[in-house]
């Protein structure tokens, strides 16, 4: 066992991958050399070789579309997109190609890759450097998306994506990496040193991808988060007395559904978090899925609380970030409604 | 030292050299393209030769202020600055007529200033206050002011040289004898999109200057490492489109080559690429290990090619004092001083601003 920050377990689960299968190549924009803006490629360029972990062009779109014939040709390429923000040139290979290639191929041809991007706002990024674009991956049928929250999952999913035969899309919050934020922007950041889900397990481990965890049982309402919204939703229910379960999906595509119905059929109230925006989010699907599956269980109507259906602002950031003051107000409020 | 015009095209070197540029170069002749003539460097008289001083200095002087701001956490997130590249802008500016528009990506505080946009709408949009030239909403990479034909400040790389080229598409459109100059990075000019635009534009014989500031490095990527062609000047000359590399820190070269450029472009000639050959001085963004270039490199350039301290030299050699030039940078200083004032002190937008400007009416 070893501390790691969120950086650190996925730089090591590259480090193990690239280890045990010499078909796996990393790349994308200043990944090699630089080890990656965020740093989780660091030392695998002087450890593999410019051969198999090396910079690319400022070209999303052939960093991708690349990626996809290397597939399917044998290789399992795991490529980072610096920021989530900047997939959109990119998002044509992963629709019409990633997504597609075994299906119309019938499956004589895979896309096993995965693609590590870099998620979510709270680092005023503005509109460019804070999205949340998961609703747009788990729209296209032939992905799998996931949004690991901490650094044990971090590296056991990480592992498991590129492990898989399917195109994954693998959302790092980056507002998490070095430590589980939970909206307090104002307090000091813990470092994941000092949280139990920093401790992680040397070498090779998978968490299945569309298993969610729960990470706090509670009997009074089902909070649904991902991503840095785990860790904010834990703090709206201590700050709130809110006898909150709190599930952190960890995989979009596939999702759990298992753990979602039980969760509330035993609490009968449901909050749904996420940073993205509200219209078409991916907490809408969640809603008309636990409307289909609970509707004789549910005691009031579900909430959501997510980013406005605005661009991420430059200014007034912590008014957008969906903190715990906003996911406490949600608790308490469905807790009032019959 | 400050003579000298358009050199003989040289044969291609396959090493890149950094600290003597040759002043211009153009594409070699070739079937099918157009041939330009090297323009020479401009003969400034020293009113003018003043003005783009006091142009670089107000620009040098405005992000060393942000710098300290961002410093200060007064500013937040990305910050990119300008520092070392200010006579490409001054230069090209300079040469451009009223109806001419800007179009650049997110290293842009240089661009609005040299398009005349006050030091102090610029500095508040930073801290992100309502009186910020984009109230607030935009920060440092997203900034606009159709009043002074600039149109962004653009986080995406290379996002807007496409939309540059839609900005000609419309100048001949409209027939207003107009030309869109489009900036972007020398990392950026590995985009796909900058190559569908070079087509266009020459298909359709756009009045757009595409200018690439090849400071050196996208982040800590060197052009040699990104890029196949790293002349980056010859990336157009596929799509049948002339090229010229100029040295961007002399802003009397920059002036030459814009004046022969948009002359080139208004006699309905199309686009033309130019490769101002720069250096940015500071990081990427604030938080930069630069681990990518030795710390040599940057005191070589900023003691042997500094643009301000070339034009600097050249107008004491034309009678200027050192006490005149000091009286303009105390002027500088103190327009810098009070833009930080007001950035620091005018409010932020009221909060029901996020929700304007989504689209034309407000639903929901
Ligand atoms: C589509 C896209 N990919 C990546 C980025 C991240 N990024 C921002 S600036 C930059 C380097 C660009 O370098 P260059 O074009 O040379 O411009 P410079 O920063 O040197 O002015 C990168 C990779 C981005 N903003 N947009
Ligand atoms: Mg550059």
């Amino acid at each position: 066992m070893a501390r790691m920050t969120m950086i650190e377990a996925i730089r090591d689960a590259q480090d193990i991958c690239m280890e045990r299968d010499d078909k796996v190549v990393v790349f994308g924009q200043d990944v090699g050399y630089f080890g990656g803006v965020f740093r989780c490629t660091k030392g695998l360029q002087e450890k593999y070789g410019p051969q198999r972990c090396f910079d690319t062009p400022i070209n999303e779109s052939g960093i991708v579309g690349a990626a996809i014939g290397m597939g399917a040709y044998g290789l399992r390429p795991c490529v980072e997109i610096q920021f989530a923000d900047y997939m959109y040139p990119a998002y044509d290979q992963i629709v019409s190609e990633a997504a597609r290639l075994r299906h119309r191929s019938n499956k004589d041809f895979i896309a096993p890759l995965t693609i590590r991007m870099p998620t979510g706002g709270g680092i005023f990024g503005g509109q460019t450097h804070s999205q949340s674009p998961e609703a747009l991956f788990a729209h296209v049928s032939g992905l799998k998306t996931v949004i690991p929250s901490n650094p044990y999952d971090a590296k056991g999913m990480l592992i498991a994506s590129i492990e898989d035969d399917d195109p994954v899309i693998y959302l790092e919050p980056k507002r998490l990496y070095n430590g589980p934020f939970d909206g307090h922007h104002e307090a000091a950041i813990t470092p994941w040193s000092k949280h139990e889900l920093g401790e992680v397990p040397e070498g090779h481990y998978t968490v299945p991808l569309g298993s969610a965890a729960i990470r706090r049982a509670g009997s009074d309402v089902t909070v649904l988060a991902y991503g840095t919204m785990v860790h904010v939703a834990l703090a709206a229910a201590e700050e709130t007395g809110v006898d909150a379960e709190v599930i952190d999906l960890r995989s979009i595509v596939p999702l759990d559904l298992e753990t979602i119905k039980a969760s509330v059929e035993k609490t009968g109230r449901c909050v749904i978090v996420h940073e993205a925006t509200r219209t078409c989010g991916f907490g809408a699907e969640l809603a008309a899925l636990v409307a289909h599956h609970c509707f004789y269980s549910l005691e009031a109507p579900m909430v959501r609380v997510t980013g406005y259906d605005t661009p991420y602002p430059h200014a007034h950031e912590w008014d957008y970030f969906p903190g715990p003051a906003r996911v406490g107000k949600a608790l308490l409020h469905v807790m009032e409604t019959e | 030292m400050h003579k000298g015009c358009g050199m003989a095209p040289k044969k291609a070197a396959r090493k890149q050299t950094k600290t003597e540029p040759s002043r211009v170069r153009v594409s070699e002749a070739r079937p099918g393209l157009d041939p330009i003539e090297a323009p020479g460097r401009y003969e400034a008289t020293r009113e003018e030769l003043t003005e783009f001083y006091r142009q670089m200095l107000l620009i040098r002087r405005f992000e060393e202020k942000a710098g300290q701001l961002y410093g200060m956490g007064l500013i937040g997130g990305f910050c990119h600055l300008y520092i070392g590249q200010e006579a490409v802008v001054v230069g090209l500016q300079s040469a451009m007529k009223e109806q001419d528009s800007v179009i650049t990506g997110y290293r842009d505080h240089g661009h609005m200033l040299a398009c005349g946009i006050p030091a102090k709408v610029v500095m508040a949009e930073l801290t992100g206050r309502a009186a910020g030239i984009s109230k607030g909403k935009g920060g440092s990479m997203h900034m606009f002011s159709v009043e002074h034909g600039f149109y962004g400040g653009h986080g995406i790389v290379a996002a807007q040289v496409p939309l540059g080229t839609g900005l000609a598409f419309a100048h001949k459109y409209k027939g207003d004898d107009g030309v869109a100059t489009t900036y972007f990075g020398d990392g950026a000019a590995n985009q796909g999109q900058v190559y569908e635009s070079f087509n266009m534009a020459e298909l359709w014989k756009l009045p757009v200057l595409y200018v690439i500031e090849n400071n050196q490095y996208a982040m800590g990527t060197s052009v040699n490492r990104a890029s196949a062609e790293h002349e980056l000047f010859r990336r157009g000359e596929s799509f049948r489109i002339e090229g010229m590399q100029v040295n961007g820190m002399d802003v009397l070269d920059v002036r030459g080559a814009g004046d022969a450029a948009y002359d080139w472009i208004r006699s309905g000639k199309g686009p033309l690429l130019i490769e101002m050959m720069t250096y940015r001085y500071r990081g990427h963004s604030m938080s930069d290990p630069a681990k990518y270039r030795s710390r040599d490199e940057v005191t070589d350039v900023r003691t042997k090619r500094d643009p301000i301290e070339a034009a600097k030299v050249l107008l004491l050699e034309m009678g200027e004092t050192e006490d005149g030039l000091k009286e303009l940078e105390k002027i500088i200083r103190a327009e810098v001083n009070e833009a930080a004032d007001f950035a620091e002190q005018t409010p932020e937008p009221e909060l029901k601003e996020l929700y304007t400007d989504v689209l034309v009416g407000s639903y929901g």
